[in-house]
C-alpha cells in the first residue's frame, strides 16, 4: 500500500467537500478509485463509464505520467506519488455534473 | 521589407529583445493568425496579438456582446451590448493597432465553413467555449496540419497546449473524445474569473508569438495546468498516442464530425434566446 496524493478536478470538487487534493492509500489506480470512492460515494460513477472503464474525456496521471501511456489503471503507484485527475474542459462544460 | 521609423517606435521593446529584432518584427508584421472565439480567452489574446504587430488576424465568433461577457471579454465595452462580437473586436484591435488588417468571421463554425476559412492563416487559436467546435478545430488544423493553440478555463483551472500537426500529440491524444451525448446529465455553470481567462489566453498569444518568432519551447507534448488559488503552473507530459482517432498514422476519422452540443446550459440558452428573440 502507497499512501498518494490524489489532486481533484474542480468539478469533482462537489463530492470531495471541495477539497482539491486528498489523499488515498492503494497499490494502484484500480485501487485508488475504490478508496476514492470509499471516501467520496458517487466518485467512482463520475470517472468510470458503466463498463468500468475510466472515460475518455478524463486522464489520470502518476506525477506527470498519463496512465495510458503506462499501465492504464493496473499502473502501480509508489509511496508519496502525486496522482491527478484531469478532464477535459470547456467553457463552463467539463462533461460530468 | 524595411521597417518604417513610426513601426520601430511602436514595437520598438519587441525590437531589442534578443532573437527578435528588425526580422523578428518582420515577420510578426507577415503573419495571419485565426482566434476562434473573441470571449474570455480570445479577446486578451486578440489584443497582445494586435498589439504585437501580428499583421491579419481573423475573429471567428457568432455571439452578439452581452452585459454578462465584460466581466471577462475584455474586447468589448459597455456601448457594445448588442454588436456582434466580430464587429466590437474589430473596432478595438483597429483602435489599439490600426495596422493590423481584421477579417472577421460572424458565424458558427462547423465541418462545412472551417478548412475555407483557416486556410488562409500560418496558426489558429482555439478558444472557443464548447466540445463540438473544440474538436472540430483540433481535427480541422491535424488534416490541414495548421499549428493550433489550444486553451481551455473552468472555475479556477485553465489548461493550455501547442499542437503541431506531425510534430507532436494532438487534442485527441490527451483527450481521445468528447463526453458522450446522454452520459451528461447536466453541466454545471462553471464560474470563471476574469483574470483566470486573462492567464490562459495570455499564454495562448505567447505561444502564437513564439511560434513567429521561431523561439523557445513550444507547449508541445505538454500540458500546462494552472490553477489560480495556488498560483501554481504544472506540466504534464502528453505523448502522441499511436492509436489517435485523428493524428496517427492509421486515423479512422478523415471527415470532420459535428459533434451535437450536450451541454443542457448552452442548449437551454438557446431556446432562451429564441424566445426573446
Ligand atoms: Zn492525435
Amino acid at each position: 500500500m502507497a499512501k498518494v496524493k490524489v489532486r481533484i478536478p474542480a468539478p469533482l470538487q462537489k463530492i470531495t467537500q471541495n477539497k482539491q487534493e486528498v489523499t488515498c492509500e492503494a497499490v494502484n489506480i484500480k485501487e485508488l478509485i475504490k478508496d476514492l470512492e470509499k471516501q467520496f460515494p458517487g466518485i467512482k460513477a463520475r470517472l468510470l463509464d458503466e463498463n468500468g472503464k475510466i472515460r475518455r474525456f478524463i486522464n489520470f496521471y502518476v506525477n506527470d505520467e498519463d496512465i495510458r501511456f503506462l499501465k492504464h489503471d493496473e499502473t502501480s503507484l509508489s509511496e508519496g506519488a502525486e496522482v491527478s485527475i484531469i478532464p477535459a474542459i470547456a467553457g463552463g462544460c467539463y462533461g460530468f455534473d | 521589407m524595411a521597417l518604417t521609423n513610426e513601426q520601430i517606435e511602436r514595437y520598438s521593446r519587441q525590437i531589442i529583445l534578443p532573437n527578435v529584432g528588425g526580422k523578428g518584427q518582420d515577420k510578426i508584421l507577415k503573419a495571419k493568425a485565426l482566434i476562434i472565439g473573441t470571449g474570455g480567452l480570445g479577446a486578451p489574446c486578440g489584443f497582445y496579438l494586435a498589439a504585437a504587430g501580428v499583421g491579419k488576424i481573423g475573429l471567428v465568433d457568432s455571439d452578439k456582446v452581452e452585459l454578462n461577457n465584460l466581466q471577462r471579454q475584455i474586447l468589448h465595452i459597455t456601448a457594445d451590448i448588442g454588436l456582434p462580437k466580430t464587429e466590437s473586436g474589430k473596432k478595438r484591435l483597429a483602435a489599439l493597432n490600426p495596422e493590423v488588417e481584421v477579417i472577421t468571421y460572424p458565424i458558427r463554425l462547423d465541418s462545412t465553413n472551417i478548412m475555407e476559412i483557416i486556410k488562409d492563416y500560418d496558426v489558429v487559436v482555439d478558444g472557443s467555449d464548447n466540445f463540438p467546435t473544440r474538436y472540430l478545430v483540433n481535427d480541422a488544423c491535424v488534416i490541414t496540419k495548421k499549428p493550433l493553440i489550444h486553451a481551455g478555463i473552468f472555475r479556477y483551472d485553465g489548461q493550455a497546449m501547442a499542437i503541431l500537426p506531425g510534430q507532436g500529440p494532438c487534442y485527441r491524444c490527451l483527450f481521445p473524445e468528447p463526453p458522450p451525448i446522454g452520459a451528461v446529465p447536466s453541466c454545471q455553470e462553471g464560474g470563471i474569473l476574469g483574470a483566470v481567462a486573462g492567464v490562459l489566453g495570455v499564454l495562448q498569444a505567447n505561444e502564437v508569438l513564439k511560434f513567429i518568432l521561431g523561439i523557445g519551447e513550444m507547449l508541445v507534448g505538454r500540458l500546462l495546468i494552472f490553477n489560480a488559488l495556488d498560483s501554481t503552473f504544472r506540466i504534464v507530459k502528453v505523448p502522441r498516442d499511436k492509436d489517435c482517432l485523428v493524428c496517427s498514422e492509421h486515423p479512422q476519422i478523415s471527415k470532420l464530425i459535428d459533434y451535437q452540443e450536450f451541454c443542457s446550459l448552452k442548449v437551454k440558452k438557446d431556446c432562451y434566446i429564441k424566445k426573446i428573440a
